[in-house]
C-alpha cells in the first residue's frame, strides 16, 4: 500500500534499531514517554519494544482521549442518552467504555437508548438535519486533533440555525497535561520524575504546531521529538531522543516534518479559539484535576451547548483503590506492577483508565505484549 | 420424482413486485401455505421437500455424521459478492466441510419482519437456492415465522446442515502439534470489508467483493493430497486471530505467525488502515485455515493453489509449545507481538 509500506519497511527498521543500539549507552537510562495513544498502539502493533536495547524503555502516556475521560462525564452522557427525545452520537471506541455500575453506551443502546456510532463530526450534524423531531447530541471527545471538526460543525449549526443540535463538549488539551506530568506535586514528591524525554504527538501537533512544546522542554529540561504515527517514524524519533539525551540537549525537534510545522494549522487554531475557551479546571481520569486542560463552548454558541440545554447533574465516581493507572500514566509503574492487571482488570472488564481503549497503556500491553512477561 | 402437490385454492398469486411480508404469512393459515408454495417450495424444489411433510426422512450413506447449525443476521442483507441467502448456505456448508464432511442436506428457518418487501425475500430465497445447487446440497425442510414490524431486521435465517465424513478422515481442532505448519487458503478480510463498505454511516466505494463461497470441494482435494491433515477451520467472525486462538487453546499449543506471509489485498489493507481496524480480526466467509504436519505442507499447499478458491494460499506460521497457548506474530517491521482474542466488537479508533 503506497504511503504506508514505505514507513513500515523491515530492513530500514533493522538499520534504525542497530543505530539505536550503537547510540544508547548501556550505563544510562532512557525512559521515553510517548504521550499519544496512537503511538502506544503503533509501538505494540508493530512489535517495537523488542527492537530496543534494555536501556531504552517506552513509558505510555495519557494521550488516549477515551481513557482519560472521567467516569462522571460518561455517566452524564448516559443520562443524556436515556432521554427519549435524544439521539446521542459519538466515536466508536467511546461506546464500550464502562461508566458507573458497569453501564456503557453499548449497553444503554441494547436497552433501547438511541445511540449512534459516527465516523466524523459532520455525520452528527447530518443526523440533526435528518431528524428534526429529535434532539441530536454529539458526545464530543478528543484532543486538538478532533476539536477543529467539532468547532466547525458548531459554526455550521449556527449558520443553519439548527434548533435540535447540541454538543456535549469534552475536548482536552495536550500541553497542560504534559506540563502536569512533570510539575504536579505528586510528581515532585517522587523527586526524580522517571521521564527523560517525550515522543511528541503526531496529529495533535499538525494542528497546534511544535511551538507549544518549546517552553516546557526548556523549563523542565526534557527533549521532545514530534513523531509521526508510522513505526519507522517512531524508531527514528527514538533515535533522535537518544542522541539529544547523549548530547545533553533538551530541544524540540520535529521528525514528522511531512505534516507538522512550527506554527501548526493557524486556520484550525482560529476556529477552535472562536468556538471554545479553556475551562478553569477539568478532571482527567487517572491524573486528577488539571487547570486549563480542557475546552468549553463560548457564550456566543451557548445554544449549542448540551450542558446548558439539558439539566445536568454532577456525577462523581470513585476509581478502584488498587488501580495503579495514575502511577502508570506518570511512568512510575508498569502495567504488570498492578495487582488488578489481567486478574480483575482485562479489556473485557476494564477497571482503570489505561484498560478501557486499545490505545491505553494497559490494554495495549495486554493485547500485544503480554507474552513477554510469560516468557 | 413425486406426484406434483395438490394445488391449494389461493385467490391470486403472491405479488412479488410490490407485496410485503404480513403477519399472516407466519400464522399457519392459507397465506403461509401460499408463501411456502409459491416461494420456498418453488425455489428449493427437491424430492424431500415435495413430500410436504413436517420433516425430511433421509437415507444417508455410510460414515460418521456431521451436524451443524448457524444463524445469519447480516446487515446489510445484500452486499457486493453475496447476500444473506448465499451466506446462509456457504456458512453452514463450510462448517460441515471443516470436519472433512461431504455436505448433503440443509434445513432453513426464516424469521421475517412484517413489512419486508416480498421482492427482496424472493431475491434472497433464489440466491439461497442457487448457492445450494452449486454446492450440491438440498434444502429439505424449513420453517417460517413472521414477527411484528420493528421486532426484527428484515430477515434472519437459520440453517442446519448434515453431512457424511468419509472413512479414515479425522479432522479436529485439538490435533495441532508443535512443529506443525499453519496454512491460510487466501486473502484475509474481503468479506468483512465488503460488508462494511455498504453499512449505513460508513459507505465507501470499493470494487471489493465478499469471498463468500462453499469450501467443501477445496477440502476434498486437500484431504486427497494429504490424509494426515490435522485441523481445518474457517476464520469467520473474529477473523484469523480468533480462530487461531481457538485452535491453540483446543490443542494446548502456541502458534507463531509471520505477518509478511499473510495475504491481504491492498484495498482491504487500505480500508482497515482508514477505519482503524486490523485485518487479522475481520470476518471471512470463503477462507480456511489448515494445520498439517511439516512433511505434508508442500502437498497441501500445491493442492490448495491448484484450486481457484485456494490460489493465493500461503504458509503463514508454525505451531509451537507454549504453556500459555499464546498466538504471537513476527511483524513485517521485524518486532514481535501477541495476536490476542478480539475483545468486544472491533470498533474504529478515534485517532
Amino acid at each position: 500500500m503506497k504511503y504506508i509500506d514505505e514507513f513500515r519497511d523491515g530492513a530500514t527498521a533493522r538499520g534504525l534499531a542497530r543505530r539505536i543500539v550503537q547510540e544508547a549507552r548501556p550505563d544510562r537510562r532512557y525512559h521515553l514517554m510517548e504521550f499519544c495513544g496512537g503511538h502506544t498502539h503503533a509501538i505494540y502493533r508493530h512489535g517495537i519494544p523488542n527492537l530496543l536495547p534494555a536501556s531504552v524503555r517506552m513509558i505510555h502516556g495519557p494521550g488516549c482521549p477515551v481513557c482519560v475521560l472521567p467516569i462522571g462525564r460518561l455517566d452524564q452522557a448516559l443520562d443524556l442518552a436515556i432521554r427519549p427525545e435524544v439521539i446521542l452520537c459519538s466515536y466508536g471506541d467511546m461506546l464500550r467504555v464502562p461508566g458507573s455500575g458497569g453501564q456503557s453506551l453499548l449497553k444503554a443502546r441494547a436497552a433501547g437508548a438511541d445511540i449512534r456510532m459516527i465516523y466524523s463530526a459532520a455525520d452528527a450534524l447530518m443526523l440533526a438535519q435528518r431528524h428534526p423531531d429529535r434532539e441530536v447530541v454529539f458526545f464530543a471527545i478528543g484532543f486538538e486533533t478532533t476539536t477543529p471538526p467539532t468547532a466547525l460543525i458548531i459554526q455550521q449549526a449556527a449558520q443553519l440555525d439548527l434548533p435540535n443540535f447540541t454538543v456535549f463538549c469534552n475536548h482536552v488539551l495536550t500541553p497542560p497535561a504534559i506540563v502536569h506530568l512533570l510539575a504536579a506535586p505528586e510528581a515532585r514528591e517522587l523527586e526524580a520524575v522517571p521521564i527523560d524525554g517525550f515522543l511528541g504527538p503526531a496529529h495533535v501537533s499538525v494542528v497546534i504546531g511544535s511551538e507549544p512544546y518549546e517552553r516546557f522542554a526548556h523549563d523542565y529540561q526534557r527533549p521532545v521529538v514530534i513523531a509521526g504515527f508510522e513505526p519507522l517514524d517512531v524508531m527514528q524519533s527514538i533515535l533522535m531522543l537518544v542522541c539529544q539525551l547523549n548530547e545533553g540537549r533538551a530541544e524540540v525537534e520535529n521528525q514528522y516534518t511531512r505534516a507538522v510545522t512550527r506554527e501548526g494549522n493557524r486556520k484550525a487554531q482560529r476556529l477552535m479559539a472562536e468556538v471554545f475557551e479553556p475551562r478553569p479546571v477539568f478532571e482527567w481520569r487517572g491524573l486528577g484535576p488539571i487547570p486549563h486542560s480542557a475546552l468549553q463552548i463560548r457564550e456566543h454558541y451557548a445554544r449549542f451547548d448540551a450542558e446548558r440545554r439539558f439539566p445536568m447533574t454532577e456525577r462523581t465516581a470513585t476509581e478502584p483503590r488498587a488501580c495503579l493507572c495514575g502511577a502508570i500514566l506518570r511512568g512510575v509503574k508498569k502495567p504488570t506492577d498492578c495487582k488488578l492487571f489481567d486478574t480483575a482488570c482485562t479489556p473485557e472488564t476494564p477497571l482503570g483508565a489505561c484498560m478501557v481503549s486499545s490505545e491505553g497503556a494497559c490494554a495495549a500491553y495486554y493485547r500485544y505484549g503480554r507474552y513477554q512477561e510469560a516468557a | 420424482m413425486n406426484a406434483p402437490p395438490v394445488r391449494r385454492p389461493f385467490a391470486g398469486r403472491l405479488d412479488f413486485e410490490h407485496g410485503q411480508v404480513e403477519l399472516s404469512h407466519g400464522s399457519g393459515g392459507r397465506a403461509m401455505a401460499q408463501l411456502v408454495e409459491e416461494l420456498f417450495a418453488a425455489a428449493f424444489r427437491n424430492p424431500w421437500l415435495d413430500q410436504r411433510n413436517d420433516q425430511a426422512c433421509l437415507d444417508l450413506p455410510p460414515g460418521r455424521i456431521a451436524l451443524t447449525t448457524d444463524s445469519y443476521v447480516v446487515s446489510p442483507l445484500f452486499f457486493p459478492g453475496g447476500d444473506i441467502g448465499s451466506l446462509a448456505v456457504h456458512g453452514t456448508v463450510n462448517d460441515l466441510a471443516m470436519a472433512g464432511a461431504r455436505p448433503l442436506h440443509l434445513s432453513a428457518g426464516f424469521i421475517l419482519e412484517a413489512g419486508f418487501p416480498l421482492a427482496d425475500l424472493k431475491r434472497i430465497v433464489e440466491s439461497m437456492a442457487g448457492a445450494a445447487r452449486a454446492a450440491g446440497v438440498s434444502i429439505v425442510t424449513g420453517d417460517t415465522k413472521v414477527v411484528e414490524r420493528g421486532k426484527g431486521d428484515g430477515v434472519f435465517i437459520n440453517t442446519t446442515g448434515i453431512g457424511v465424513i468419509p472413512e479414515g478422515v479425522q479432522l479436529s481442532g485439538d490435533r495441532a502439534r508443535p512443529g506443525d505448519c499453519i496454512l491460510l487458503s487466501g486473502t484475509l478480510g474481503d468479506h468483512g470489508v465488503a460488508v462494511m463498505s455498504q453499512r449505513a454511516g460508513l459507505e465507501f466505494e470499493t470494487n471489493l467483493e465478499s469471498d463468500s463461497a462453499a469450501l467443501h470441494e477445496l477440502v476434498a482435494v486437500m484431504i486427497a493430497a494429504a490424509p494426515g491433515l490435522r485441523c481445518l477451520r474457517d476464520p469467520t467472525r473474529g477473523g484469523l486471530a480468533a480462530t487461531l486462538n481457538e485452535l491453540a487453546a483446543q490443542s494446548g499449543v502456541g502458534m507463531h505467525l509471520r505477518e509478511a506471509a499473510i495475504p491481504v489485498r491492498p484495498e482491504v489493507a487500505a480500508a482497515c488502515e482508514l477505519l482503524g481496524l486490523d485485518p487479522l480480526y475481520v470476518a471471512n466467509e470463503g477462507k480456511l485455515i489448515a494445520v498439517c504436519p511439516p512433511e505434508d505442507v508442500e502437498r497441501v499447499l500445491a493442492a490448495l493453489r491448484a484450486h481457484p478458491l485456494g490460489a493465493a494460499a500461503a504458509l503463514i506460521g508454525t505451531v509451537r509449545e507454549d504453556p500459555h497457548y499464546f498466538v504471537t506474530m513476527e511483524t513485517v517491521f521485524g518486532g514481535n507481538r501477541l495476536v490476542d482474542w478480539l475483545s468486544g466488537e472491533q470498533l474504529p479508533r478515534i485517532c
